[in-house]
């Protein structure tokens, strides 16, 4: 049981106090409430750019990390395509230089022109790092591409163009910022050895004062039902043929969510799940072979990935996890098997609940998602999943109709 | 009510903090065999791991120990991979095997109240695996196709080659894998291994979390009877390469260099390591480090440089590692040696060393954050013949380490021509 208390600026900055007195450290995290779905088809990537030039400087504060470093103190943040988070750990009697650092930052930036344009350059480094440079780099551009044609997700957060990101302008910088970094749509959490009358003075001091801004109105374009099987097949300078497979799957609060995550758990996590079984133990068609999901909060995808050995052909392999399918949608699973993926949760929970940063940061997520309180009553909701929840939702899921598969093909070598 | 923002709130510095490692508790089963444990944390779950001394320094062939690591959960006489995978996910635990250059490990990760009946299948790994052919036969093939997808990675590529002009291809630090060498392994070899250096090898134990009452008694149950055989440590001899700078066309489509500058330099136990750990920070060591506000915030080259002292037993070496792009590696790498230059040729001023300090004793402060945490650093230092000595010396040495002695390590250890420079690309 996470214990928090929860309390609202008049501005409107949600805040969240978990006091954990076993700790000398104490985290604020502010995450807020805007990703790379919420970015301007013409603009992707915008949102991950903005983080980085979070850290080039706010309206009283020149230098962000510095003071937090002298304060013995660390942060970081990310941005997925649902959300932005930022964080930082520095010994609990510092606690304020974060309120300090974090509230001046929500208040205004900066904006230099020097920034923007080192950052621009370090995010063009970051795209070719992670997805350029790197083999089978631009599977998650195509595969968005092909399987999502009106929503957001259609464009991974780092963008979907790098002249995105060399062409944006400290006006775009500007408007992005007022949109999204107000006070209305964030959720600030403090964690460690704290009271949360103290947290709710500091919170007040330093936030409180900030203009609430508008809260902002999410209308994204829906994704129309998929109606028939896509494929895409690409060649490449890789060594080996890889196969991925995607279906539509419903959204992180949609009924169902949960069984999905069981269902992806016993088909592809784990050296005992069944398709590492089957797949690469006894047929031997893949070198590995893995099936998740992104707990996205819009529907998403359920993937199926692996790289084949050499010599034996996509469509074999192909067919062959279609089999898997086909067996689980004919024999469903069993006791044992859904047993174990309860058990496997039981014990993630556990082991990522050791650590006061991501208490904080899943209270953050779960009060975006509409309550903190879920962080409680989320195994809850693990443990109720029947065999034939399960079911349902791979009949629905596991359909052809709703399937992208990308043949990603190795290029032969040039003699 | 109006704040000045301007003005920072009062701190503590975190260089006058009292930091303490907390004590474990250490104990031998019957056989000898040391355990080390740290009781604590709020969640019901524990950490195990069993360290062997059968790392790549005591192999005869290329893979031997790693291989012999890996396939430790493939099979016993009694029991097929899977239904050794399924027993441990079905009880929601991960049970894992690292290879390192001195030992090796299994790590079990599970809730504490399934100790009892995780460890009998630890035990039976131990003494009774079998390592099916079937299991070597398609292990083989997925590590050669990995290496192959590995091997249009540049940074993998220079990340293998730096170690070997370090050390030489010969020492267990600086030799890396060949696809045929997993060719030449045969199960025979790995049986061997497995029999002197698992069965009848020697190894301690390290444990964490919230231990149950009982876990003295259940971990000399299982684990107080094996042979703990005494292992000789290998000594391999260094053989650094003689030419100094390099640059390799690995992929002729590349769109980023990756570029690796290292010396030598002695390990944990010279007097100039703990001092040259602070000297490295301010040098490329964290976010707010030279390398990273001249190469990255200012210059936009990279996503990110790091140096770092390398983590080994019997040596040490000082790495600067990046990724950048194609056309800027050489002004990267002259960035690089005129951040060294100034490191030699001028004081680090107060306010930047009093920074790097309380960086240094928050990051400490923070990595001893929970049982884990806590019984790793133990970890590092028992296997390294440390006491808790070492970690005050530490704390003594960030507190009181002046801008002089920083400038003449520099001199001593920043000299562009003692460093190995590679660009893959």
């Amino acid at each position: 049981m996470i214990q928090f208390d929860r309390f609202q600026l008049a501005n409107g900055l949600r805040v969240i106090v978990h006091p954990d007195h076993t700790t000398p450290n104490a985290v604020l995290n502010v995450m807020y409430d805007v990703g790379a779905r919420d970015e301007d088809p013409e603009r992707t990537g915008f949102a991950h750019l903005f983080e980085h030039l979070m850290f080039g400087g706010s309206v009283n504060i020149p230098e962000y990390d510095e003071p937090l470093q002298r304060a013995g103190g660390e942060n970081n943040a990310y941005t997925t395509n649902d959300l932005t988070n930022y964080y930082i750990q520095l010994p609990a009697v510092n606690l304020e230089t974060a309120f300090w650092l974090e509230s001046d930052r929500m208040l205004s930036l900066a904006f230099s022109e020097k920034s923007l344009d080192v950052q621009r350059k370090v995010v063009c480094e970051e795209f070719k790092e992670h997805y350029i440079n790197k083999p089978y780099g631009d599977v998650w551009h195509k595969m968005r591409t092909l399987a999502f044609k009106s929503h957001p997700y259609r464009w991974m957060t780092i963008g979907k163009d790098l002249k995105h990101i060399e062409e944006a302008t400290l006006n775009d910088v500007k408007a992005f910022f007022k949109k999204h970094y107000c006070p209305a749509n964030a959720v600030l959490v403090v964690a460690g050895p704290v009271k949360t009358e103290d947290v709710r003075v500091m919170a007040e001091k330093w936030f409180g004062d900030i203009p609430s801004g508008d809260k902002y109105d999410r209308r994204l374009p829906q994704e129309p039902a998929q109606t028939e099987t896509r494929r895409l097949v690409v060649e490449a300078d890789v060594p080996l043929d890889a196969l991925y497979m995607c279906w539509h799957m419903p959204a992180r609060m949609e009924p169902g969510y949960q069984a999905v995550d069981m269902l992806t758990d016993i088909l592809g996590s784990g050296a005992s799940s069944r398709l590492h079984q089957s797949l690469v133990k006894e047929q031997k068609l893949f070198s590995n072979v893995e099936c998740y999901h992104f707990g996205s909060t819009d529907r998403g995808l359920l993937t199926i990935e692996g790289k084949l050995v050499t010599g034996v052909t996509l469509e074999a392999a192909e067919s062959a996890v279609q089999k898997e399918i086909d067996q689980l949608l004919t024999n469903g699973v069993t006791e044992d098997e859904l047993q174990k993926a309860k058990n496997k949760t039981e014990s993630m929970i556990a082991f990522e609940d050791m650590s006061v940063m991501n208490r904080a940061t899943s209270l953050a997520h779960y009060e975006l998602l509409g309550d903190a309180d879920m962080m409680n009553t989320e195994f809850a909701r693990y443990a109720a999943v029947t065999i034939k929840d399960v079911l349902v939702q791979a009949e629905q899921i596991f359909r052809m109709e709703n399937l992208n598969v990308m043949y990603y093909r190795s290029k032969p070598e040039a003699v | 009510m109006s704040i000045d923002r301007k003005q920072a709130p009062s701190i503590v510095d975190a260089v006058d903090f009292d930091l303490l490692l907390p004590k474990v508790e250490s104990f031998t089963l019957r056989n000898g065999v040391p355990v080390y444990a740290f009781n604590g944390g709020a969640e019901e779950v524990m950490s195990i791991e069993w360290v062997f001394w059968s790392g790549n320094s005591y192999e005869t062939a290329n893979l031997e120990a790693a291989t012999a690591n890996f396939l430790l959960r493939n099979g016993t006489s009694n029991k097929t991979a899977f239904q050794i995978n399924d027993f441990f996910e079905y009880h929601g635990a991960f049970l894992q095997r690292s290879c390192f250059n001195e030992t090796a490990t299994i790590s079990l990760h599970g809730l504490s109240k399934h100790l009892d009946v995780l460890l009998p299948l630890v035990r039976e790994l131990i003494v009774d695996s079998v390592m099916p052919a079937d299991e070597l036969s398609t292990y083989v093939q997925n590590m050669k196709q990995r290496l192959s997808v590995s091997l249009k990675k540049c940074d993998f590529v220079a990340g293998r080659l730096i170690d070997a002009y370090l050390f030489g291809e010969d020492h267990p630090y600086g030799k890396y894998t060949k696809a045929p060498d997993f060719d030449c392994l045969s199960r025979e070899q790995l049986l061997s291994f497995y029999d002197r250096y698992y069965r009848n090898g020697e190894f301690m134990l390290f444990v964490a979390g919230k231990l149950p009452a009982n876990f003295r008694e259940a971990l000399d149950q299982y684990f107080g009877d094996l042979p703990n055989g005494k292992v000789d440590r290998p000594v391999h001899a260094f053989q650094p390469a003689a030419q100094k700078k390099y640059r390799i066309e690995n992929d002729p489509n590349g769109v980023q260099g990756a570029i690796r500058l290292a010396r030598a330099f002695p390990s944990r136990t010279h007097p100039d390591f703990q001092p040259s750990m602070i000297l490295n920070t301010v040098f490329g060591g964290f976010f707010g480090s030279r390398l990273m506000s001249n190469i990255r915030e200012d210059k936009g080259y990279t996503y990110g440089i790091h140096s770092y002292l390398m983590n080994l037993m019997q040596s040490s070496g000082w790495m600067v590692s990046t990724e950048a792009g194609k056309d800027v590696c050489e002004a990267t790498i002259q960035e690089v040696y005129k951040e060294m230059r100034i490191l030699r040729e001028e004081l680090i001023d107060d306010e930047e060393l009093s920074l790097v300090k309380n960086y240094l004793m928050g990051s400490l402060l923070g990595d001893l954050d929970g049982p884990f945490q806590i019984i790793g650093r133990w970890k590092n230092l028992i296997l390294n013949g440390c006491t808790d000595e070492y970690f005050y010396n530490t704390i003594r040495t960030i507190k009181s380490v002046t801008p002089e002695q920083l400038r003449e390590l520099a001199q001593q250890y920043l000299q562009e021509e003692d460093f190995y420079e590679l660009v893959v690309v």
